[in-house]
């Protein structure tokens, strides 16, 4: 069995000379990231109808928000974004009624088979339809948006760091590029964007762009938090009904712990008394 | 097997009669987990993991089996399947939420479980061949929880499948076949997603059957106690059921209700968002980093960055990193001392609460990107990692002066009460 | 048993002992109930999910299907059949008496007031769920003209029902609306 410690002393000596060997190398100098330097977090937004929202323990969204939200889309996103993940039946959550819902969906045109001559086309949307693709597909997209891929927005909040303050952030973080950076030709210059360098132009460039149905003041910071909280929403459709349940779960778990503990306390009660 | 004064089950009924003849389950379970097991009664909570690491097990059994009913293990549909699983299957959110966030709270509870056998000496004699099969229900469960993510199909489940596969082809000569063989292909594929979710599927099961064998061990010599001393009198004991069926049954109250709050106040906490982008085998991420379970390893994994005279830096760290896991079956028989517990070893008490911070600064490290000082640090530190297992706790336990250990567990528990000191000529309490 | 372990519990006070049976009677009861709670999401997921619920209906065009034909859909993954009967068929299906059938119902029953060609109805035998023959172009239509099932040798009439055969109940007939003389929405 010394014959194991001895390998050990080997093998031991051996990894932690190997290792070592690397930490005492020079290290070349590191250039400094001009993107890193001018990146920006960002900044959190209050979004709240009621309740604490997004990280708040009842939070729910504030459904004339989402409409708001889901106007934006409609009018300004919908041009080059899909939310393809989210279907038509789905914006009953947001508080529409069947009958609206099922006009919003008679607006749309999805893929569909000629029934009788079976060639691809469109027809009417239907509330079991997905909100149809924008582009057919990624080599098309990028052929029409100058050789950028708009992403579809329904998870576009769970996958950027940030999540709704990074859509808010960016939305209306356009700004002049500082001297130091050179913004290639048909790019803009967004502090908020991993890159800096975005191929959207600033989608909500101005107040009053859109006429809120429910006379809601127009601005543009109004427009980025709505879209922000919309898409929070596509991202996250069982947000509320998470949050409902968990609050119900944690309570029954502590009465459960408790009695638990006092159960276990009980049981222990006799060794505890003859040791001490 | 078991001491002498243990309870015998005895059947009352006449079908406990009955069953008792022909299949005697309830006597079994009778003598694993219920009143004929006599356990020590110091034990502290820390005792508590390996319980939850098995309810742990069967939180993901039961989900997984569950989530297997939607989930469709085909790349043009994976990622939908999971996304529909999330918006339209019945409660699927919350299924799949448990899911990944129970793959997390497992390899957790198990951590601490690992930790709590070193510092109490759970891996001496004679509980070597316990030690052992839990390291390889922790590799199984590290390969399982592997394969797991790269079911997703997001951007890092494929990444990951990518530079994990890539591991393989640090070996000479060979390695790149084996790559393409674990692949089905030249890169994370439809072969290769099916095989992950049939093996997946698999392996929690041979987990299952490992942990019978590991609880059989236990069972062998008994479980260890925090003095890591044997038992010597039925004083020493309390029959497992209710005492610590009870001390269990709270202790899995707590455990749950943090799972719960994770599961439905920050289920995405421990994720990482580039896994919400459906694979893309064209473009990587800036930043690909596994789940936090495997950061240590991670670390180890990239510390070594210079070849090592004909040893290439790819190769060095794929050892380093298996070394790291497989030195563990060795632990036994590097650490000599004849004391088990750390209350008792000064020296290797400090040592341990070393290694604690070690382990802890190469997880950090491992999540972070490759840039300095992580690298150093890392390097450091994966140093340490091999030192203080290879070289100083073999030579710890020849040096080291261990304080006196109290005769009997009875005799520490009455110390503790303040009845009495250790060491000191007690009376057995009876 | 309870004889058995009394030797132990009897060292205790009585009162105590009542305490400790209520609070592990309490917690157990508790757990009980939790366990309860977790088991119904695990089965409720396997009931159908929102997507397939939102595909409940679908609409179907019948301006091409001629008198004496038959048009075969699915609805929710089941065929449909939509035939437009014939004034024959009509009278032979309205001859009936029934109350001597298994199942009695008039072809008035089975169609709607003003559409009584349209006969419109599930493909699935009520026996055990072969889809009959007699819908398509030259297939068997049974001794009664209307469908037969070759599984296990169920005949239906004109008006789809069961007149022979192990089937207890008529073709059944789904939700449907006409939303155009030629035109209707199934579910």
């Amino acid at each position: 069995m010394s014959l194991v410690r001895l390998g050990a002393l080997g093998v031991g000596s051996f990894f932690c000379v190997a290792v070592l060997w690397g930490a005492v190398q020079p290290r070349d100098a590191v250039v400094p990231d001009p993107v890193k330097a001018l990146y920006k977090h960002p900044h959190a937004i209050e979004w709240v109808h009621n309740g604490a929202g997004n990280l708040g323990i009842t939070g729910t969204f504030d459904r004339k928000q989402l409409q708001r939200g889901f106007q934006v889309y409609k009018e300004v996103c919908s041009a080059c974004h899909s939310i393809n993940r989210v279907a038509f039946r789905d914006l009953a959550d947001l508080g529409f009624t069947a009958p609206e819902i099922k006009a919003i969906a008679a607006s749309y045109e999805v893929p569909s088979i000629d029934d009788k001559t079976g060639e691809p086309a469109t027809r009417k949307g239907t509330p079991a339809d997905k909100f149809p693709l924008v582009y057919p597909n990624e080599i098309a997209a990028r052929a029409a948006q100058n050789g950028a891929l708009p992403p579809d927005l329904s998870l576009i909040v769970k996958a950027r760091e940030g999540g709704t303050n990074y859509i808010h952030s960016l939305i209306n973080g356009y700004a002049d590029a500082p001297a130091s950076w050179t913004v290639p030709d048909g790019l803009y210059y967004n502090p908020y964007f991993k890159s800096l360098n975005i191929a959207m132009p600033p989608p909500l460039a101005a107040d009053d762009q859109i006429t809120y149905v429910d006379g809601t003041k127009s601005t543009r910071e109004q427009y980025a938090k709505d879209i922000a909280v919309f898409l929070t929403w596509t991202a996250e459709p069982k947000l509320e009904a998470r949050k409902e349940t968990g609050l119900a779960a944690v309570i029954f778990l502590l009465i459960m712990t408790g009695l638990g503990y006092l159960s276990y306390k009980k049981v222990w009660a006799d060794v505890k008394r003859k040791s001490a | 097997m078991s001491f002498p004064w243990a309870k015998q089950y005895q059947p009352t009924t006449e079908i406990g009669k009955f069953f008792d003849k022909q299949l005697p389950l309830p006597r079994f379970v009778y003598g694993a987990l219920g009143a004929g097991y006599p356990t020590p009664k110091n034990l502290n909570y820390f005792y508590n993991f390996g319980v939850l690491a098995g309810v742990a097990l069967v939180i993901q059994i039961i989900t997984g089996v569950v989530l297997g009913m939607h989930y469709a293990a085909n790349t043009t549909v994976a990622f939908d399947s999971v996304e529909h699983i999330m918006r339209d299957v019945n409660g699927g959110w919350m299924l799949r939420y448990m899911h990944a966030v129970g793959a997390s709270f497992f390899f957790g509870v198990v951590y601490v479980h690992i930790f709590r056998g070193l510092y109490y000496g759970s891996y001496k004699p004679p509980r070597e061949v316990l030690w052992m099969l839990g390291l390889v229900i922790f590799l199984l469960m590290m390969a399982t929880a592997f394969m797991g993510y790269v079911l997703v199909w997001g951007q890092m489940s494929f990444w990951g499948a990518t530079v994990i596969t890539g591991l393989f082809s640090a070996i000479p000569v060979v390695g790149s076949y084996i790559q393409t063989l674990l692949l089905g292909g030249f890169s994370p594929d439809n072969a290769t997603l099916n095989r992950f979710f049939s093996l997946h599927y698999l392996l929690p099961f041979v987990i299952f059957g490992v942990i019978i064998l590991h609880v059989w061990a236990l069972h062998i010599p008994g479980s260890n106690n925090p003095t890591g001393i044997a038992v010597k009198t039925e004083a020493d004991t309390v029959p497992f059921h209710p005492y610590y069926t009870a001390k269990d049954f709270f202790g899995l109250g707590v455990y749950l209700t943090l799972f719960a709050a994770v599961v439905f106040f920050a289920p995405n906490a421990l994720g990482e968002v580039d896994n919400y982008i459906p694979a893309n085998p064209l473009s990587t991420p800036a930043h690909i980093v596994p789940e936090w379970y495997f950061w240590p390893f991670y670390a180890i994994l990239r510390a070594f960055t210079v070849d090592f005279f004909f040893i290439p830096a790819k190769l060095m760290g794929v050892l380093a990193m298996f070394a790291a896991i497989l030195l563990l079956f060795f632990l036994p028989w590097l650490d000599t001392s004849p004391v088990r517990s750390n209350s008792y070893r000064p020296l290797n008490r400090i040592l341990f609460w070393v290694f604690v911070v070690v382990a802890l600064v190469l997880g950090v490290a491992g999540g972070k990107p490759a840039e300095e000082p992580w690298v150093r640090l890392s390097q450091v530190f994966t140093a340490y990692y091999f030192a203080h297992f290879l070289i100083i706790i073999p030579l710890v336990s020849r040096f080291e002066k261990t304080k006196p250990l109290p005769r009997s567990i009875s005799e520490a528990v009455l110390a503790k009460y303040g009845n009495s000191a250790p060491g000191v000529a007690a009376q057995p309490a009876e | 048993m309870a004889t058995e372990t009394r030797p132990l519990d009897a060292q205790l006070p009585v009162e105590g002992e009542r305490r400790r049976d209520f609070l592990y009677v309490a917690t157990a009861s508790v757990a009980a109930v939790g366990a309860g709670a977790v088991v119904w999401p695990l089965i409720n997921q396997m009931n159908p999910s929102a997507d397939v619920l939102a595909l409940a209906s679908i609409d179907l065009d019948l301006s091409a299907v001629q008198p004496g034909q038959a048009v075969k859909v699915s609805w929710r993954g089941k065929p449909v059949f939509a035939r437009h009967l014939t004034p024959e068929e009509i009278a032979s299906a309205n001859k009936v008496d029934v109350a001597s059938l298994r199942d009695p119902q008039s072809l008035a029953d089975r169609t709607k007031p003003g559409n009584a060609q349209w006969l419109i109805t599930l493909g699935v035998c009520t026996h055990l769920g072969c889809v009959p023959l007699g819908a398509g172009e030259g297939e068997v239509r049974g001794d009664f003209g209307g469908y037969f099932c070759p599984c296990h040798g169920s005949h239906y009439d004109t008006a789809a029902r069961v007149r022979k055969g192990p089937a207890p109940k008529n073709l059944e007939v789904p939700a449907y609306v006409f939303k155009t003389p030629t035109s209707v929405t199934i579910g």
